[in-house]
């Protein structure tokens, strides 16, 4: 199947929309992991409860509060606009940020399990070996986290390629700008005798996620130290 | 006196006191199961903070609670063999046991690679993964990994513990040679009686001190 330029350019949208989610939310959400798995504070059930809020709440809703937080007169988005000349409604990369707020529940979880998973036993004998806490971080921690990391960062580029409702809401649905993959598949729907384009986009869309996964096994598999690191 | 300790030990609700001091040689902290031995060893590692005390190990201060001391494990320079090995399951055997070399000063070491893979018999398991290994093998990768950490001293938490007899012997035999080769003072711990009688220069018993006074 060879795609059309019109197809190429949904495409190289959708996937420059998810790397820059995953990428913008990985730091926070290996932040926000650690903390919900190896701190102890008050409030942590909120904080727990906000991260996970996406998930559960109508993608809609998420896409409105962004609108609200991030649009011209929001508190952030005008600080956005004042300070750096910066301006996400509209643009590819409020898609983008839309896209990581809905990914990041899912990466925060695989990777909190998987430090979770992590024997502090094994960190405290780093330490007795002389290695100090950034080492040990860096050389048993995070090695040892690492398929659950990979795997975050899978469920959640998934999530942003099928990011539909919250990005609608946010930035609209203009083409070559906010026209994604699932908002292209929506807005071609609505055109009679499309169900061969429709058809179409469907299909390039089951590939780039069973790429993704089947990239990710690949990529588990290889950091799994025999143990059988399976993403899923 | 090469080991000063003075040290007590809350752990969930269980007092733990231990006050002694012992030469250089193997000093086997001796007691049943449960009475907080490796609470010993862990303060001395500086894994676990004493609720007060002191430890000092030849002449260097690693925690003083009332002069506000309380050195990182990683500035300790006590060899820990865990009673479960805890070897990273990520590494292969050659990177454990150079997991300590590569980070202490070079002066500070004191045994090479090659001396360690010869004295404990381990030159063919170099290329293994930990979970490949049997109890024994990864005992004396234990041993080595510590060893080559240029430790000043030696915390053994039941070395022999989970291996059968002949392993336990060969073991045994591991370890009266840093005592007697190595000359590495060793605090040891055990619950029992003829492994201790047999490895021990003196023993100090160890017993979880008062309990808390709701319970009778």
């Amino acid at each position: 199947m060879i795609l059309s330029e019109a197809e190429w350019e949904i495409v190289a949208l959708s996937l420059r929309v998810s790397f820059l989610a995953i990428l913008a939310a990985l730091p926070i959400a290996f932040a926000l992991a650690w903390v919900l798995a190896r701190k102890r504070f008050a409030g942590k059930v909120l904080l727990d409860a906000l991260v996970h809020l996406p998930l559960v709440l109508p993608p809609v809703v998420t896409g409105w509060l962004l609108l609200i937080a991030f649009g011209v007169n929001g508190p952030i988005g005008r600080l956005l606009s004042d300070w750096f000349g910066v301006t996400l409604i509209f643009r590819w990369t409020g898609a983008a940020l839309a896209a990581a707020v809905m990914a990041l529940p899912l990466m925060v979880r695989a990777m909190r399990l998987s430090l979770e998973a992590v024997d502090p036993k094994l960190e405290g004998a780093a330490r007795s070996l002389g290695a100090g806490r950034w080492r040990t971080f860096f050389e048993v921690t995070l090695p040892l986290a690492s398929p659950g990391i990979v795997a975050g960062m899978v469920l959640g580029f998934a999530r942003s390629i099928g990011e539909f409702g919250a990005t609608i809401t946010f930035v609209s649905n203009i083409p070559g700008e906010t026209r994604t993959l699932p908002l292209a598949i929506y807005s071609t729907l609505q055109l009679p005798g499309s169900e061969a384009a429709v058809a179409r986009l469907a299909v390039i869309s089951v590939v780039l996620s069973l790429g993704a996964l089947v990239l990710s096994e690949v990529l588990a598999r290889r950091s799994g130290y025999g143990r059988g690191g399976h993403v899923l | 006196m090469f080991f000063e300790i003075d040290v007590t030990i809350r752990r969930g609700g269980q007092t733990v006191s231990g006050d002694f001091k012992a030469l250089s040689g193997l000093t086997a902290l001796f007691g049943p199961s449960g009475a907080g031995k490796t609470s010993v060893l862990d303060a001395v590692a500086g894994l676990l903070r004493p609720e007060r005390g002191r430890i000092v190990v030849d002449g260097r201060v690693l925690f003083d609670s009332e002069a506000g001391v309380n050195l990182p494990p990683e500035e300790r320079r006590c060899g820990y063999v865990f009673q479960e090995n805890r070897l990273f399951p990520h590494k292969t055997v050659a990177d454990n046991l150079i997991f300590g070399l590569r980070l202490v000063p070079q002066g500070a070491r004191w045994m090479t690679p090659d001396e360690a893979t010869e004295f404990l018999g381990i030159g063919h398991l170099l290329k293994r993964m930990p979970r490949t290994l049997s109890g024994g093998e990864a005992r004396r990768v234990a041993i080595g990994r510590a060893l080559l950490a240029g430790p000043r001293c030696l915390l053994m938490d039941e070395p022999l513990a989970f291996l059968d007899e002949n392993r336990r012997e060969e073991i045994m035999r591991v370890i009266e040679r840093v005592r007697d080769e190595l000359r590495l003072p060793i605090l040891y711990v055990s619950h029992d009686r003829s492994e201790v009688e047999r490895l021990a220069d003196q023993v100090i018993p160890i017993h979880s001190g008062s309990r808390p006074p709701a319970d009778p």
